[in-house]
């Protein structure tokens, strides 16, 4: 009975553990800018540090989690950055920015989800380099897709095109999409509220995590994590494979939908090239050298290699072969036995201290 | 009524009838045990009374109940569960959580009340965890519950997975090889515990096994499978003199 207390405490320490980073970061950065120690450069950067923190956690779910190699990230990014952009300039009028902002960010948390159920049920089926080539495909296919659309909004409501032309506005309509130049003005629309999309951004790191780490310590969760490890065992023991595979990616999905949103906010122009497939293997270098099914280390993986190579500016040329240097040591880190064997000796005798002094 | 009724079970292979009119009736809480050389269908067997595949003919009843074609999932809740050959844990998990997975239909709550820890999943997760380390005292893996699987050792592998199997409340535990690599101790060790399943829990067990001790110390009858046919059935004592079966299995 007391060993099963301490297990259930030690994840939920975890947990809070993690939470607190988050918030603890938050705080020096808030400190640092207020005294004015972070350049412009930095604080631009602040927002979209953000954006791939909680696209690096919701990846981990399928990455690490549910065991399954998903190379189509962005494009659920993309999908919720714009459909959430697109609700933005609609209702830019009629709704105040703080309800608007609420609502874009479950709208593009609901539409990324739907698509990945949409794409979850084919592409689950398939296991492995299967899986990974498919989504990769999806994630072109959508970015293709959004960039031939032109969307528009008359007093007949929305209209969908191919072309500018097919638009066919009523006078006085607004052109939104704009096929290869995207959507324009959507961070303006949030003037009033600017200042605090980091503050926005870390709480939506926050719930990413609330939500990623309860459910992975769920029933459901559990069930995710026995079709990682042995799909025919998960079965005999009567869970549906399918189902919690399903469910991850799903899940997944929206949050990187919420993640699109955010970028897209914060963007005055939102571009579909950006979510190309090298944002999805972006993404999944955080998830892989932060530790795979570690969602504290996604976290500080994003955090180190997004501000590395801007902090890097100074070395210029040198820039490129510093961060490879530092990746490849982050993967000797993380993974290397030795460096694991390391690493839990020194844990051990850091435990061991603290005893010693306890009992002392 | 028996408690499992197998008649006629076929199932075909291209040109290889694998598995070629198979047939058992075991009584409730009885200890039942299938041998036959290598490569005579036994694990096949297993295989279809779980729905891994579909038989090519005939019909299994459970408790009375057909499930013939069945998934493994609903003839896993219909009451069978299973061990495997080569152990197939979820050895990144805990030992308990490889245990509570065993309990994932038993107490139910949805995802998101686990999301949100909802007042449901604190109390399904307590009755969990309760009964999950009763099953672990039982097979005395209470001291590694935190453990990961994959670092206990072998027997107690082999343990984890028959914990796992009863946490899934079956009427029929099927266990494959279950002393396979075990040492004597360790196989003196583990037929008291299947002993003991089967007389704490009411449970009816058939079990595939080589080891000819553990079979003659605790399979009370036997089905002898010989390229996919039964070659013999019945008390262990009378099959285990049959000529045919010195023959093809025992050896002079």
């Amino acid at each position: 009975m007391a060993d099963m207390k301490k297990s259930m405490s030690k994840t939920s320490k975890n947990n809070y553990i993690t939470y607190a980073m988050v918030i603890a970061i938050f705080i020096v950065v808030q400190a640092l800018s207020a005294t004015g120690n972070l350049s412009r450069l930095l604080t631009g950067l602040l927002v979209p540090l953000c954006v791939y923190t909680i696209a690096a956690v919701s990846l981990n779910l399928v990455v690490g989690f549910s065991g399954e190699l998903s190379l189509g990230h962005a494009g659920f990014m993309c999908v919720g950055a714009y459909s959430s952009a697109l609700f933005s300039s609609v209702f830019a009028d009629t709704l105040p920015s703080v309800p608007r902002l609420i609502l874009a960010i479950l709208i593009g948390a609901a539409v990324a989800a739907v698509f990945g159920i949409l794409i979850g049920i084919p592409v689950l089926r398939l296991r492995g380099d299967y899986l990974a080539i498919v989504t990769l495909a999806f994630g072109e296919i959508i970015k293709n897709l959004i960039n031939v659309l032109y969307v528009g909004v008359d007093e007949n409501g929305l209209h969908v095109a191919v072309s500018s032309a097919g638009l066919n506005l009523a006078a006085g309509g607004k052109q939104i999409m704009k096929g290869a130049l995207g959507i324009s003005g959507t961070a303006t629309l949030y003037k009033d509220i600017k200042d605090y999309f980091f503050l926005i951004g870390v709480i939506l790191i926050l719930i990413t995590l609330f939500i990623v780490q309860n459910l992975v310590n769920s029933r459901s969760g559990r069930a995710i994590t026995s079709t990682r490890d042995n799909r025919i065992a998960a079965e005999s023991v009567g869970i549906s494979v399918t189902k919690y595979k399903l469910m991850a990616f799903t899940i997944s999905a929206a949050l990187a939908g919420v993640a699109g949103v955010l970028y897209a906010h914060n963007l005055s122009m939102l571009k579909v090239s950006t979510f190309d497939y090298n944002l999805s293997i972006l993404v999944l270098v955080y998830v892989v050298l932060g530790g795979i099914g570690n969602l504290r280390g996604s976290i500080i993986a994003t955090i180190i290699l997004y501000a590395l190579p801007e902090l890097l500016r100074g070395f210029s040329t040198y820039r490129m072969l510093i961060y490879a240097v530092v990746l490849i040591a982050m993967m000797l880190f993380n993974w290397a036995p030795a460096a694991r064997n390391f690493r839990s000796r020194i844990l051990e005798r850091l435990r061991g201290n603290r005893k010693k002094k306890e009992a002392a | 009524m028996a408690m499992l009724e197998v008649n006629n079970l076929s199932i075909q292979f291209g040109g290889l009838r694998a598995v070629d009119g198979f047939q058992v009736s075991i009584e409730k809480g009885r200890l039942y045990g299938l041998i036959g050389p290598n490569g005579a269908g036994k694990t096949t067997v297993f295989n279809l009374l779980t729905g891994v595949y579909k038989p090519t003919e005939g019909v299994i009843r459970l408790d009375g109940e057909d499930i013939t074609g069945k998934s493994t999932i609903e003839i896993n809740r219909a009451g069978i569960a299973r061990t495997f050959q080569n152990i197939r844990l979820f050895g990144a998990m805990s030992v308990l959580d490889n245990v509570k997975a065993g309990l994932h239909n038993d107490h139910k709550y949805s995802t998101l009340a686990g999301i949100l820890r909802l007042p449901s999943y604190f109390k399904a997760e307590k009755e969990m965890n309760e009964k999950a380390m009763e099953l672990l005292r039982v097979f005395g893996l209470d001291g590694e519950a935190e453990y990961l699987a994959s670092n206990l050792p072998y027997g107690k592998q082999r343990k984890l997975e028959i914990a796992r199997a009863m946490a899934t409340n079956p009427k029929l535990l099927l266990l494959d090889e279950p002393a396979a690599g075990m040492n004597p101790n360790e196989t003196a060790e583990l037929m008291k515990t299947i002993h003991f399943v089967r007389d704490n829990f009411d449970m009816t067990i058939l079990l595939i096994e080589h080891d000819m001790k553990l079979v003659s110390g605790i399979c009370e009858e036997l089905t002898v499978l010989n390229f996919g046919q039964v070659l013999c059935q019945g008390k262990t004592a009378e099959v285990l003199s049959n000529p045919q079966v010195i023959t093809a299995y025992l050896g002079e």
